[in-house]
């Protein structure tokens, strides 16, 4: 036929999973900056900006989470028993905090700080949750055959645990941009001055991750220095030092949509390092995704699908964003 | 936990997690179905109690809608979470049709959802009846591949093993197996039923607290129409179902009746009441009435079925569980149909809006649709063991290697949160519920309204403050 199957279908989860992160990880961010903010009235509006989208940007977590049992059963299963802990406190963390969401505006006025400290509390155990469980992917598991071999407790190491500060940093860095882009007067100002410290920690964050992987990792040290890779690779480190000194001087300059979108390219490089990394395996360090993959008869009849489906969620996501354009006011009735 | 092994823990956690996800898509399901009924009807007639009932349960089906959609992500990753073994066996069949499930209520959530809970002033009538037929649609189409899938590990077919894993080999069958067209019409019935016991006992409700108006009594007398309709229906279909069963799944049917063995030449009596005991192989206390059993199972006098020691005992569902979710869920279903027949009665001596025996009898039936439901299914699921593909992989070969003390944490937090989160949300519902139809100024999805115009999300079309019906009583 002619048609790789797993790498098609590689590339459609890929492309999901970064949506859900770029998506998620700025509405993720709005709770994780929530506590930097004490007046209630710019925290309804924090809220306002992302209310309208935060369920559409989560369903891409259901999608990736479907699309790699239908695509790669072995993967699936391999990965979500090895990070059991993790990815069950970040669904519990979800529920918590997407219902938190819609019940904080449904309370009476005293229940509010309850459902106020839960969105903060859900929104940052689920990123730290989501950031270990990349660390834990980096470090590779411990699988023989169809069955996972390693501990309850193999996901917690300290590189795991970075990787879960790291994410926290770079979801606030989405959120503190995005809302730059969604407010303006105080809270703008105030995200203006978040941002900046933001970025840098991000960098240093991307830094010691750049210099911490090979050293642990020598099969990833491998796939950096290799022909063609080397290629591919070399622009990414210059492009990330490029791009997050634009970021800070759009910041100086009090460019309100540069920074959010300079941030998006942030995190695409660090999602695409990722990708270089592993490519081609599912589960590091080495189950490769043609030998996780489910049978053709499987991916081929998904994909139909898929390639009519996806089109039509991206076309209604970018009509709902643009219906939801501009910026949202202090005390503007959204509730 | 309490001595509890993984692979019980695991099982609970599942089966803690489902039961509580599938009360919001059963009443997502028959709202749906109802809503598009009501709109078409108020289009048809522009009778004004029509909009005013197809604004009152939007709001309850948006917020129920909201609560399906974050307990159904649990779901998507449970099945590698706790069963990893039976995703990386049988993943290549059940993993598409979860990912069609997951793609349709997507799309249609996407495209039609917003419309039909905001889109009364940005889209015409017709447009907009079109969507909330979709959105009904689309419902019915989510079940049916969730049903599909879990028909296949009822009754699976199409399929090879090949290196110790499930290939498709021919989707028709996979999906078409032979007891998925049964699942499904009882299930979307036991659905429709479900809500409009609801509807009903919300409808019985409101005029026992004296309120009475077109709109109350018109989605009283609806639901009663349909319990009259739809019962007799379900217990047919129930039927020819289980007829499916013995064919093809004879130990569930043995162990739903506590039935152990034939005595040769002689008819099957029909259990009523017993304890059936795995260990001692017999069930006790039984309270039977002869000849019964075999006429409803075999439609013939003498008919017998196969017993439950013609299994191995390996091989035997856990009777004296399912033995009591079968006759909960029939005897629910007796009711339903009572209810129904008394409604028409009622209706007949002109009593139906006033014996506030009947009214306060609506409402006790309120809830057995769903009690129904989780019976039914507690009894097909249970009644599959021990296999989790039936026939083809065990339930014990299917779990993750978790410790008991991970799975026991984890199941705690889950049900500490579900009852808190959950709790809370049906708490809305039913202030929503108790608040009435009248309660509104009619138009609560329209532009104009600041709140509604500015989102697409579900839960915002339920107004802020449900608990003050008394203050926006004063206000109407």
């Amino acid at each position: 036929m002619g048609i790789d199957l797993p790498v098609v279908w590689a590339t459609i989860i890929a492309f999901g999973l970064m949506m859900y992160v770029v998506m998620d990880g700025f509405d993720l961010g709005i709770g994780i900056l929530l506590p930097f903010i004490r007046d209630p009235g710019e925290r309804d509006v924090m809220i306002n900006t992302v209310a309208p989208v935060w369920d559409g940007n989560e369903t891409w977590l259901v999608l990736g989470g479907a699309g790699l049992l239908a695509a790669f059963p072995i993967a699936y299963s391999l990965l979500l028993s090895a990070l059991y802990i993790p990815l069950m406190l970040m669904l519990a963390a979800l529920i918590w905090r997407g219902t938190a969401f819609e019940f904080r505006f449904k309370a009476e006025p005293r229940h509010k700080p309850f459902w106020d400290k839960a969105f903060i509390w859900g929104s940052c155990t689920a990123t730290v949750c989501q950031g270990i469980a990349l660390g834990a992917f980096l470090n590779g598991f411990q699988v023989s055959g169809p069955s996972y071999e390693g501990g309850a407790f193999d996901w917690l190491t300290p590189f795991s645990l970075f990787t879960g500060l790291g994410l926290l940093v770079a979801y606030a860095l989405l959120g503190s941009t995005w809302l730059i882009m969604k407010t303006e007067g105080k809270l703008q100002e105030r995200m203006f001055a978040l941002a900046r410290p933001i970025t840098l920690a991000l960098l240093a964050c991307i830094g010691v991750v750049s210099v911490w992987t090979p050293l642990t990792h020598p099969e990833v040290t491998m796939r950096w220095f290799q022909m063609p890779n080397l290629v591919f690779f070399s622009p990414v480190p210059v492009l990330v030092l490029v791009s997050t000194w634009s970021l800070l001087r759009a910041l100086q300059r009090r460019r309100e949509i540069a920074p959010f979108m300079l941030a998006l390219f942030l995190i695409f490089l660090g999602y695409s390092g990722l990708a270089i990394s592993i490519w081609p395996n599912i589960l590091p360090p080495a189950v490769s995704i043609w030998a996780a993959a489910a049978p053709p008869e499987s991916m081929g009849f998904t994909l139909v699908g898929a390639l009519l489906i996806i089109p039509m969620i991206l076309a209604y996501t970018s009509w709902s964003y643009f219906v939801f354009r501009g910026k949202v006011k202090l005390g503007e009735g959204y509730h | 936990m309490f001595g509890l092994s993984a692979l019980e823990l695991a099982r609970i956690q599942f089966g803690f997690t489902v039961s509580f996800h599938i009360i919001f898509p059963a009443i997502t399901i028959g709202l749906g179905a109802y809503l598009a009924v009501l709109e078409g009807l108020w289009l048809y007639s522009k009778e004004q109690a029509y909009l005013q009932l197809c604004h009152f349960w939007s709001k309850i089906f948006a917020v129920n809608f909201g609560m399906g959609v974050v307990s159904g992500i649990v779901m998507a990753y449970q099945f590698g979470t706790n069963w990893s073994y039976f995703s990386a066996f049988a993943g290549g069949v059940t993993g598409p049709l979860l990912t069609y499930e997951v793609l349709t209520a997507f799309f249609l959530e996407a495209g039609f959802l917003g419309v039909m809970l905001f889109g009364w002033n940005k889209v015409g009538p017709g447009l907009h009846f079109f969507a909330t037929v979709m959105v009904s649609l689309g419902t019915l189409i989510s079940t049916t591949w969730i049903l599909a899938s879990n028909s296949w590990m009822q009754t699976p077919q199409g399929y090879e093993i090949v290196d110790g894993r499930v290939v498709p080999v021919d989707w028709l069958e996979v999906i078409f197996n032979p007891s998925f067209p049964y699942r499904l019409v009882h299930m979307s019935i036991a659905a429709f039923l479900a809500a409009a016991l609801f509807v009903g006992a919300s409808g019985a409700w409101q005029l026992l607290k004296g309120r009475d108006s077109k709109a109350i009594r018109t989605m009283f007398s609806m639901a009663m129409w349909m319990i009259l309709v739809v019962s007799p229906v379900q217990i047919f279909v129930g039927d020819a179902h289980g007829l499916n069963t013995l064919e093809h799944q004879p130990a569930k049917i043995a162990a739903m009746e506590g039935h152990w063995e034939n005595m040769p030449g002689e008819s099957m009596p029909l259990i009523l009441f017993g304890i059936p005991d795995m260990e001692a192989e017999t069930t006790r206390y039984a309270l039977s009435i002869p000849y019964l059993g075999s006429l409803i199972l075999t439609h013939e006098l003498h008919g017998q079925i196969p017993g439950l020691k013609s299994f191995p005992r390996d091989d035997r569902p856990n009777s004296t569980v399912i033995f009591f979710t079968f006759r909960l869920m029939v005897g629910l279903g007796v009711l339903m149909l009572l209810l129904g027949i008394g409604g028409a009665l009622m209706r007949w001596r002109r009593k139906l809006y006033s014996s506030r025996l009947f009214l306060r009898a609506a409402v006790l039936m309120g809830p057995t649709g769903l009690i129904a439901i989780l019976a039914g299914w507690i009894t097909t699921e249970m009644g599959r063991q021990p296999w989790v593909v039936y026939g083809v992989m065990r339930t014990r070969d299917a779990v993750s290697n978790h410790s008991p003390l991970v799975l026991s944490t984890t199941l705690a937090i889950f049900v500490v949160m579900y009852f808190i989160v959950f709790g809370t949300g049906i708490s809305y519902i039913l202030k929503l519920v108790d608040a009435g139809p009248d309660v509104h100024d009619g138009h609560p999805g329209s532009g104009n309204d600041p709140q509604n115009a500015r989102s697409a999300r579900p839960m915002s079309a339920a107004p802020d403050h449900p608990a003050g019906p008394t203050a926006e009583r004063e206000e109407h």
